[in-house]
């Protein structure tokens, strides 16, 4: 049984507050346990994008609608790899498009990934909400994995959806 | 040309903007929350800049970190300079990390100013 330490877990509104709190609470705790720096820059990139999606997507929800605070975020670690997951609710019609993205992702390799970040960088335009269209491209370069997915519907307007990033840590003897 | 000077903080970067003096710099990390708002003066100062800039210029890049609607806006700030003869871009990285020494050589790729490579 590989033993899974959650380092830190996140339920509730999701700002750029909270998002820098977030992040100086994992770094702090990736610089006590001596975490090799390229593995702690790859932890942080994950978190950033996986964070700040959850931040801009929160604006799709009313701001008085309770599903807007149930949003999660948790950082996971075992021996092998550090687990970054996020769960949000989303409106069902956001489904498909988004998880059309992710398998197109999940079909590239190292090559695909470059070409297509390149591509939309230099053609994309920024969405109205100021994102450019690049989290999960990076997220699946930082950490050299597929990234897992899926929705669960909530409610007649709402699912659930939730990404699991896995950041694998190099060999080191504990 | 007014000087722009920001302090860097947790989420935005360092900025120095200083024609008098030759300094171009944008330095720490940048995760805004909006990045198109927060990188508009600098383009609106690269802007006015086109029309008189010095004979050469040196723009630096010394970046801890960066997110991805960061790395739009640093393209766009790329984009500006590509029009600015005797422009050379010097991209700083870390001298153990890969990922910035990437982002460096893919956004060489995709504009014609000569970079050069340093570590710190």
């Amino acid at each position: 049984m590989i033993e899974r330490n959650l380092i830190l877990i996140y339920e509730g509104e999701f700002t750029q507050e909270i998002t820098k709190s977030v992040l100086a609470m994992a770094e702090r705790n990736m610089d006590s346990v001596g975490e090799e720096m390229g593995i702690k820059r790859k932890v942080f990139n994950v978190m950033v994008e996986c964070l700040q999606n959850i931040v801009k997507h929160a604006d799709d929800l009313e701001p008085h609608d309770k599903l807007r605070h149930n949003a999660i975020f948790m950082i996971g670690k075992d021996q092998n790899a550090y687990i970054i997951t996020s769960g949000n609710p989303i409106g069902h019609d956001k489904v498909p498009i988004l998880s059309s993205k992710l398998e197109q992702i999940n079909s590239l390799d190292k090559e695909g990934l470059k070409t297509l970040y390149k591509e939309i960088i230099k053609n994309g335009d920024l969405s109205e909400k100021g994102g450019a269209g690049l989290g999960f491209i990076d997220m699946a370069r930082k950490s050299g994995q597929k990234l897992e997915f899926d929705f669960e519907p909530i409610d007649s307007e709402f699912s659930f959806f939730s990404l699991k990033t896995v950041i694998p840590r190099t060999s080191v003897e504990e | 040309m007014q000087i722009i000077n920001l302090e860097g903080t947790e989420d935005t970067p360092k900025i120095i903007l200083d024609k008098t003096n030759g300094i171009y710099e944008i330095s720490g990390r940048s995760l805004p929350e909006d990045s198109a708002e927060f990188y508009r003066p600098v383009l609106e100062w690269l802007e006015e800049y086109t029309k008189k800039p010095n004979p050469s210029t040196e723009f630096a890049f010394k970046l801890e970190y960066f997110n991805t609607a960061s790395s739009k806006l640093i393209l766009d700030i790329l984009s500006k300079l590509e029009a600015i003869s005797g422009t050379t871009i010097i991209w700083y990285f870390h001298e153990d990390d890969e990922d910035m020494e990437e982002a460096g050589t893919e956004f060489s790729e995709l504009v014609e100013i000569p970079f050069e490579f340093k570590t710190y």
